[in-house]
């Protein structure tokens, strides 16, 4: 499975996913520059996290305009797997491949730190091989990770499943005290309702590998890799899950 | 020349923390009844080449599209003669 890492003016989270995907999955992964339109041969993008366009304005407005985007939002429409972490989640939401948008922080803090963030929802391509109320120990590092949508909104992401991630205390207590930015009903990742577009703020490839402390990133990786791979006579990626 | 002025804001029904922290810092000055704080962006933009009209309508666009998100904002536009 091809992964294409896109990169804006202002990522940098680009080389911690392009290493997730060559050197911890064995995949073959290559940088797309945001002024490239042309995403043949791709089969799944990241978006990544960074500070596209120094957050001016809000935080992925304007790197929803990249020459990029207009692909992306076809190759989302195409059904292909396509993920935004951080910023690249900002994006995902400010391009309106997904519903809602960021507010600052409610304690106006940048916060970066591990937080535990409980698995809702393990039938979507990117988290099949976790187990549904999981319980990971996922990094965050942001100061627009306040999810907002309204209630009406929030209605329809719970009906459909499209709330993946939710912040949570160690033994999966999604409640407010143990929400770190003040998102809407806990909110840390949603999938779009055709599920094949996640956001998510935690960053899975900053614990994809032991050295990093912490696993349990890495099998949303695998998840994707292992749902693509169906059918085409690859061998799954191994995984300890 | 003409002068788009453009005032962003929260709407009412989204909570604005930087405008309730400075409400709180004005507070600890000693001012008194201050109701609410809200914060916002304020971008002005000169055009040349049209008239008030299609400036205003041109505005209006811009900030559909790129300068406000209307899920969690407002926008005013006033097009002043420069």
């Amino acid at each position: 499975m091809k992964f294409g890492v896109i990169v804006f003016p202002g990522s940098n989270c680009d080389q911690d996913c392009f290493y997730v995907a060559r050197d911890v999955l064995k995949q073959p992964v290559e940088y797309i520059w945001h002024k490239s339109a042309d995403l043949n041969g791709f089969d799944c993008l990241i978006l990544p996290g960074g500070f596209s366009y120094g957050d001016y304005l809000r935080c992925g407005a304007i790197a929803r305009f990249s020459p990029v985007m207009n692909s992306v939002i076809k190759f989302a429409e195409s059904g292909r797997l396509v993920i935004g972490i951080c910023n690249g989640f900002q994006i995902l939401l400010e391009a309106g491949l997904l519903p809602g948008a960021m507010l600052r922080n409610k304690n106006l803090h940048f916060i970066c730190k591990h937080v535990f963030v409980k698995l809702e929802n393990s039938s979507t391509p990117f988290t099949h091989l976790g187990s549904q109320g999981e319980v990971l120990r996922i990094p965050i590092a942001h100061n627009e990770g306040n999810y907002y949508i309204d209630r009406a909104g929030l209605k329809e992401l719970q009906d459909n499943r499209q709330i993946v991630f939710r912040y949570c205390g160690p033994q999966g207590q999604a409640s407010e005290e143990f929400c770190p930015n003040g998102a809407v009903d806990n909110i840390a990742g949603i999938i779009n309702k055709q599920g094949n577009v996640l956001g998510m703020m935690p960053h899975p490839e900053r614990c994809a590998e032991l050295a990093l402390g912490s696993v349990d990133g890495k099998f949303i990786f695998e998840s994707m890799v292992n749902r693509f791979i169906v059918g085409t006579g690859l061998k799954p990626v191994p995984t300890d899950r | 020349m003409l002068k788009a002025e453009i005032c962003i804001t929260l709407k009412k029904t989204v909570a604005d923390p930087q405008g309730l922290t400075i409400k709180q810092a004005l507070e600890s000055m000693g001012y008194q009844g201050l109701e609410k704080v809200r914060i916002g962006k304020f971008i002005i933009i000169e055009l040349s080449g049209r008239n008030k009209v299609s400036a205003q309508k041109e505005a209006e666009e811009m900030c559909a599209k790129l300068l406000a998100n209307p899920i969690i904002e407002d926008y005013r536009i006033e097009i002043k003669e420069d």
